[in-house]
């Protein structure tokens, strides 16, 4: 398949902290919204945050976090960083351990739009 | 360990947001419910939670909420982040106590936000779990919970007495 992140230069992160169950199901929202884009699912670098150090050092606010291009698809403001569940909203209100799909679908987009 | 289903269940006296004692007991079935300020589970389940405590208060009902997280790591969980929330939701229908030293979630052998466990009359547990089967949908209505009460006010065996928690991992101090 062809590497379609990095064809139209975009960086996808997942990072994770293993003590919050979440990240498996925002690795496959994130992964669904990628191929519905037309991106490679599988293009994604997950990484784990396991120490509040690396917490610290990445910025890492909660798990999960994604990243496109470097930049969080929610910024965090000034949350505290360190190892716990991220809490999200959805456009519903409902609260989620993982971001709204559609906010991800954005960020991709807006992303992966030509300059 | 946790706790196992039909076993007596720790006796505790922990504070209120307002500094009152609270123990588990003197009601026909007592819900006590391991929870938390920041984790994404205990905030999706809450209203369904609280909505429990209203309907069935009439039947005798006491839930109690219980935050043991470490505070000094995760500030949001304090005793005055928890006051400041109650304050801000406008007071809750039943306390939240504060397990400052952790005794109380290790005796019940705690795992995560939320995790509930029904106590009968008699303190012994009839049910530990999850809430309902999906912390997205408000739809599922605390199911669990509300058939585990049903049949317990009722007299009857639980029929599903544990589900498995899911949550956010308690964060123990280190």
């Amino acid at each position: 398949m062809a590497d379609a992140c990095e064809d139209v230069g975009v960086t996808v992160e997942l990072l994770f902290w293993d003590g919050c169950p979440s990240h498996p199901q925002a690795l496959a929202e994130l992964r669904g919204v990628l191929a519905e884009l037309g991106l490679d699912p599988e293009d994604v670098r997950v990484r784990e945050v396991a120490s509040e150090l690396d917490a610290e050092a990445e910025g890492f606010v909660g798990s999960p976090t994604i990243r496109v291009d470097g930049r969080d698809i929610e910024p965090p403001g000034v949350e505290p960083t360190g190892l716990t569940c991220r809490v999200y909203r959805l456009r519903d209100g409902r609260y989620s351990p993982t971001p709204d799909p559609a906010v991800v679908r954005e960020a991709l987009q807006r992303a992966a739009a030509p300059a | 360990m946790s706790i196992a289903v039909g076993q007596l269940a720790p006796r505790f006296s922990l504070p209120d947001t307002d500094g009152a004692p609270h123990s588990p007991g003197g009601a026909p079935a007592t819900v006590v419910v391991f929870t938390c300020n920041h984790c994404p589970y205990a905030l999706a389940w809450h209203e369904r939670l609280l909505e429990v405590a209203d309907d069935y208060a009439d039947r005798g009902v006491r839930m109690l909420q219980i935050c043991s997280n470490d505070a000094e790591r995760y500030p949001q969980d304090s005793p005055e982040a928890m006051r400041e929330r109650v304050r801000e939701e406008g007071g809750w229908p039943t306390p939240y106590l504060h397990d400052a030293t952790q005794e109380v979630a290790r005796a019940y052998g705690a795992l995560t936000t939320p995790d509930v466990f029904v106590l009968d009359a008699e303190r012994r547990l009839r049910y530990r779990g999850a809430p309902d089967g999906d912390h997205m949908h408000p739809a599922q209505n605390a199911a669990w919970l509300r058939a585990a009460l049903d049949e317990l006010l009722a007299g009857d065996p639980v029929s599903q007495p544990e589900t498995k928690p899911v949550g956010c991992s308690i964060k123990w101090r280190p």
